[in-house]
């Protein structure tokens, strides 16, 4: 018989060398650059395009995302339906999303079909027309979407918290109103467009089993583009943070709810932190993965909720270090104290030296599966350069996984874990 | 075309090898015949139960999750009507590990008192947060209740309410996990960067030992087919009235599940499928409108979902679906909608193809339906599906005795 109370001998995670595998970089007549990687064993491809258009730079609340959504709602020589008959019928997926500095548009397809998308892709980004007809049904929609979604105590935390930390005037702070879309016009979108899609700041990345001539024909549709290498300079808005007065809050929207949507979050600089890949050590231990202190204590060992995370936010200039969870109406003070009963001890006692280690691997293990294939690769890159960053930046997070030590998160945890520094957002 | 290569253990676990030298993980996807069709109509919500109390400490191991991290490990898992599974990434060099932790649970649970005790307050909270604590959360309670009367896919996974959940006992839980967590009621697949002998070698040493149980048999009442249309309203505190109709389909062997689900891709698939660029952009009827199929084993459902444009009657909304469900029955659909039907179902699976966790839970699922091999027929039985197919189907799915519709409406 085998004796099961042995566990099996491992390969420590935290001992692989993890190397963030290459991506090649053509450059299309204009100066932008195409990150790729041709590889892969199906017939599937995505290709990306990342502008520099997000909210930071509109003038007028919402037209970034209108004018990111619609872009595939109809051309000077194509009707939204045409086009989108066109992307279904080659099977592909032709996807939009609308950040707060960049906005994308995103191509997945069959290699064999991508010849004939690109040539629409093009036409979407030099030719989008936002009719008057098309921009009517949008704004009636997004805002019947959005009286839906106010009833949701989860999504109301969601953009309070961001407007606590940042003010409801910053580009990561402000969220859309009723007014904001009722007032939203054509001319805004069209002009948006123009500067920021037609022209604007670009940055593209290819991955899959790109089919001969895949180059040559990006560089044929998009290389004669009026438009500027994403890491060049340019006059950008000022946005200033002015975080709210009140470090406490409590919003009701159903007197009747049985559950509290709890966000705790404070300020913090991000990535150019120069200790940012050590917080993330210290953010997993606290609430970042499923054998975090968190969830061990209010889930595992309570029950007040399903889940409960802690981040920190995914912005390139200022981020945030935030907690977030669901819990009981019955259990929700409770709940609380327990958030910042556990960043007390991390301020108070070091970190067991099994824990740390079992934090380590498993964040080993996750980024081993995070590089599985080269779209998960692709990805990578594309976190690391939108954001302004090369391979150096991987290989320190993996450096620092290996080499932090209990006493150093411990500093960091009285540094920045301190209850006095966090907004407290509670909505029923 | 995926490959693979199998093996049964003498206690009844089939075993699936999928070898992937790409990739730097390992996968193990560990399937249970038993979902929550096979509940007690008295204790619903109790298979998903169950999965949660998996990781509460098995008989020889006391923390399953902390295990797996240490070695690098993930996991997770999910329960559906019909089936349950669990299912492990870990890096390669430590794939002994995962099939240590998911042998022993397969023997026997810890079955902890308090581990209960938890996860039925967990669980609780997520019912909450999924089906109380939202607009239109109960939605589907409330039409699959209507859709079958005899079918136990008349309940939820969640449960049909809070107090099952609640009263569930630990003799419960015994009883539940050696009637149906038993090696005859597994599959086993073991996949990426993996040598068939080596899996063979080591599913044999962790998991031969483990009693094999009897194999479950599956008796469960057939939903008699509809003989009436039927309809019901509710009214609740939301904002925008919403719409809600479902029709039975075949079951997922059948010819019919892919006419079904390439019907859906007709009405709802993409922008420019019929109930979107009809309804919400040209007579702009509806705000957003949906089709889909449960992809259920039995015989499922296939819904349509949308709320209405504030002003307009739930009334003229529906009278507009059934327009294009009219049409659909009357002059199926042109060679070149088909061939775009075709275009997307081949370029979904490429893509779902892609990971090797999906390709390990998939080649569980249809060892499951009988046979991973239908894996890979997959393709050409959607191929198959002709354009006067769809339209019989059509005729059959959406006949006008065997519709369900709810009116969720507003409170203004």
């Amino acid at each position: 018989m085998i004796n099961r109370k042995i566990a099996p001998a491992i390969k420590q995670p935290v001992e692989f060398n993890i190397e963030l595998p290459d991506c090649e970089c053509y450059t299309l007549d204009n100066g932008v650059l195409l990150y790729y990687i041709n590889a892969g064993a199906e017939d599937t491809l995505m290709v990306n395009w990342v502008f520099s258009a997000g909210n930071w730079f509109e003038e007028k609340r919402n037209v970034a995302i209108a004018a990111n959504q619609l872009i595939k709602n109809g051309t000077h020589q194509h009707s939204a339906y045409e086009i989108n008959d066109h992307f279904d019928y080659y099977g592909a997926y032709f996807n939009r999303n609308c950040y707060s500095e960049t906005a994308e548009i995103t191509l997945h397809c069959l290699g064999k079909h991508v010849t004939n998308l690109l040539p629409m892709v093009a036409e979407l980004i030099q030719d989008a027309s936002y009719s008057e007809e098309e921009l009517q049904i949008y704004k009636q929609n997004a805002q019947q979407r959005l009286t839906v979604n106010l009833l949701k105590p989860d999504f109301v935390a969601g953009r309070e918290i961001d407007a606590m930390l940042f003010g409801e005037e910053h580009p990561y702070g402000k969220y859309s109103k009723h007014e904001d879309y009722q007032s939203l016009l054509r001319e805004d979108l069209i002009a948006f467009h123009q500067q920021h899609y037609k022209e604007g700041k670009v940055v593209l990345f290819a991955v899959g089993k790109l089919p001969e001539g895949f180059l040559p024909l990006m560089n044929d549709l998009f290389g004669k583009f009026k438009w500027k290498p994403y890491t060049s300079t340019i006059i950008e808005p000022v946005h200033i943070i002015r975080p709210s007065a009140e470090k406490k809050k409590t919003i009701i929207v159903d007197e009747k709810g049985v559950q509290a949507s709890i966000r705790i979050a404070r300020p913090y600089i991000g990535k150019s932190d120069p200790h940012y890949h050590e917080l993330v050590i210290l953010n997993a231990v606290y609430g970042g993965y499923f054998g975090s202190r968190l969830m061990a204590n209010i889930r595992e060992e309570k029950g007040y909720t399903y889940g409960i995370y802690s981040g920190i936010l995914n912005y390139i200039k200022h981020s945030g270090w935030i907690v977030s969870t669901e819990a009981g109406i019955d259990v929700k003070d409770d709940t609380i104290k327990e958030i910042y009963y556990e960043m007390d001890i991390l301020r108070d006692e070091l970190i067991d030296e099994e824990e740390l280690l079992n934090c380590k691997n498993y964040m080993m293990g996750a980024v081993l599966g995070d590089l599985d294939g080269p779209f998960q690769v692709i990805a990578r890159w594309k976190s690391l350069i939108v954001q302004g960053f090369d391979k150096s930046f991987f290989d320190k997070a993996i450096n620092v996984i290996k080499e932090v030590d209990a006493p150093e998160l411990r500093k960091l945890a009285q540094q920045y874990l301190k209850p006095d520094e966090f907004y407290e957002l509670t909505v029923i | 075309m995926i490959e693979y290569k199998r093996f049964q253990l003498k206690n009844g676990l089939r075993v699936l090898v999928h070898e992937d030298p790409t990739t730097p993980m390992a996968v193990v996807n560990v399937m249970y015949d038993v979902g929550a069709r096979d509940e007690d109509p008295l204790r619903t919500g109790f298979a998903h139960l169950f999965e949660h109390l998996m990781f509460g400490g098995s008989v020889n191991i006391e923390d399953f999750d902390g295990a797996l991290q240490m070695a690098g490990g993930d996991n997770n898992a999910y329960t559906t009507n019909d089936l349950t599974n669990y299912y492990i990434s870990i890096p390669a060099e430590n794939l002994e590990t995962a099939l240590w932790l998911e042998s022993d649970r397969m023997l026997s649970l810890a079955f902890s008192e308090q581990s209960l005790d938890v996860q039925r307050k967990v669980v609780c909270e997520e019912f909450k947060e999924h089906y109380i604590n939202k607009p239109y959360g109960d939605v589907w309670f409330k039409l699959r209740q209507m859709a079958y009367k005899q079918h136990p896919y008349q309940w939820m996974t969640i449960g049909k309410e809070l107090s099952h959940i609640e009263h569930a006992t630990l003799s419960d839980v015994k009883n539940f996990f050696f009637k149906h967590y038993t090696p005859a009621n597994a599959i086993l697949v073991v996949a990426g960067k993996v040598k068939y002998d080596q899996v063979e070698k080591l599913v044999k040493k962790w998991f031969e030992d483990i009693p094999g149980g009897v194999k479950y048999d599956r008796n469960l009442p057939l939903e008699p087919e509809q003989s009436d249309a039927r309809i019901e309203k509710v009214n609740a505190p939301v904002p925008v009235d919403a719409l809600y109709k479902c029709w039975h389909i075949d079951d997922r062997l059948s010819h019919g599940y892919y006419a079904a689900d390439l019907i859906t891709e007709v009405l709802g698939g993409g922008s420019s499928s019929r109930l979107f660029q009809q309804l919400v952009k040209e007579k702009r009827l509806f705000s957003n409108i949906d089709c889909y199929q449960m992809g259920s084993i039995d015989k499922g459902l296939l819904a349509i979902e949308g709320k209405l444009v504030k002003g307009v009657s739930i009334e003229e909304g529906d009278k507009a679906i059934q327009q294009i469900i009219d049409e659909l029955c009357e002059k199926g659909i042109s060679e070149k909608e088909l061939t775009k039907i075709q275009h997307k179902t081949e370029s979904s699976l490429a893509f779902e193809d892609m990971s090797v966790l999906t390709r390990a839970n998939n080649l569980a699922f249809y060892e499951l339906l009988g046979n991973a091999a239908l894996f890979n027929d997959d393709r050409s039985k959607y191929f198959a599906v002709t354009a006067n197919d769809i339209k019989n189907y059509s005729q059959q799915i959406f006949a006008p005795t065997h519709s369900n519709t709810l009116y969720y409406l507003g409170e203004n």
